[in-house]
């Protein structure tokens, strides 16, 4: 790769305050989220009760990270939807493993 | 569509790795429930095969403190690392799109050093695992086994650590490989390909697939660490 040509001139933007604070906040959502985990994983017995709170904090937490860090809220609609619609076959691999895991434990 | 081809295909192949976790995570429900639960007190806990250990006395040791009983409190910190990183990560693309070429340097070389503690956080808790600790688990012929691999392990049924290997190597896997990849888009925005490009686009690339692996640990954490 040759040197010698003149580098293109670049403009610098000064940074996007606003977009920033954002992404902090969120990191402090996701910092926060983790912290309740932690007191619930001591202070709770093992259940159906306490897996059902861990799932859905997880999934809150995977929106953030999905919707602001992977910036797949602000894409277009198409490309959010052909993303999105797969994950339905994860939650149906999911619910009939568990089911099926569950039914072998009756016939151990 | 909109995007650009580079990010589309980035994000199905991100679908395509999502199918390959979810389908190892839900082998591991699908184990783990077939499996006895362990029903008593916490305290009261044994190490067993009869039954599916509970993670806050299988994973409860921190570095440098050894004996000292802190349930997850090591995995906390490897998850704040994974999260911190992938915040330094999706500024170093802020910094792209504004063309700060300084900046995005700093934040590259912020996220790789994440990475990279969080494999050296890893490999201490492998070593740990594989090596064992405590009082061990009283075995058929009247011997202690400490640790764990592939056939057996101290900690519960064989299943137990084989899934503890294969799903956390194979995230474990995935960070080293993002490090490798984070790292080459360092040395490309050093050496200023981007800026005569005129483009940053391929920090967000890989930011997709660090933030991915990111996302990957917060599954792994809860249903590995804390279910």
């Amino acid at each position: 790769m040759s040197y010698s040509e003149e580098t293109p001139q670049v403009t610098v933007l000064p940074p996007n305050k606003e977009k920033i604070k954002q992404l902090w906040t969120v990191a402090g959502i996701l910092g926060i989220i983790t912290a309740i985990e932690f007191v619930i994983a001591f202070t709770m017995n093992h259940g159906p009760l306490k897996t059902s709170i861990f799932v859905a904090l997880t999934i809150v937490k995977a929106a953030y990270i999905v919707g602001e860090f992977m910036h797949l809220r602000y894409e277009v609609k198409v490309l959010f939807w052909s993303i999105l619609i797969p994950i339905i076959f994860i939650a149906w691999m999911l619910v009939a493993f568990v089911y099926e895991g569950m039914a072998i434990s009756t016939v151990r | 569509m909109g995007a650009s081809y580079g990010k589309l295909m980035m994000w199905f192949f991100l679908l395509s790795d999502a199918f390959t976790f979810s389908a190892l995570l839900i082998t591991y429900g699908l184990v783990r429930s077939s499996h006895h639960a362990y029903s008593g007190a916490v305290e009261a806990f044994k190490f067993s095969t009869e039954y599916w250990p509970i993670p806050e006395r299988v994973y409860e040791s921190i570095p440098f403190f050894y004996g000292l009983e802190a349930p997850l409190v090591f995995v906390g910190i490897m998850t704040f690392i994974l999260i911190m990183s992938s915040v330094t990560m999706v500024l170093a693309v802020e910094a792209g799109h504004r063309m700060d070429r300084p900046a995005v340097e700093k934040w590259m070389l912020w996220t790789i050093l994440g990475g990279i503690a969080f494999l050296s956080c890893q490999a201490w808790e492998w070593t740990h695992f594989i090596h064992g600790a405590h009082e061990g688990r009283s075995v058929a012929e009247g011997t202690t086994f400490f640790g764990a691999n592939l056939i057996q392990n101290q900690y519960g049924p064989s299943d137990f650590a084989d899934f503890f290997f294969f799903i956390t190597g194979f995230h474990g896997f995935h960070v080293f490989s993002g490090v490798c990849f984070n790292f080459l888009i360092y040395y490309n925005t050093v050496t200023g390909v981007y800026e005569r490009r005129g483009h940053y686009e391929m920090v967000e690339k890989v930011g997709l697939y660090w933030h991915f692996v990111d996302l990957v640990w917060v599954f792994v954490f809860t249903f590995f660490y804390l279910v």
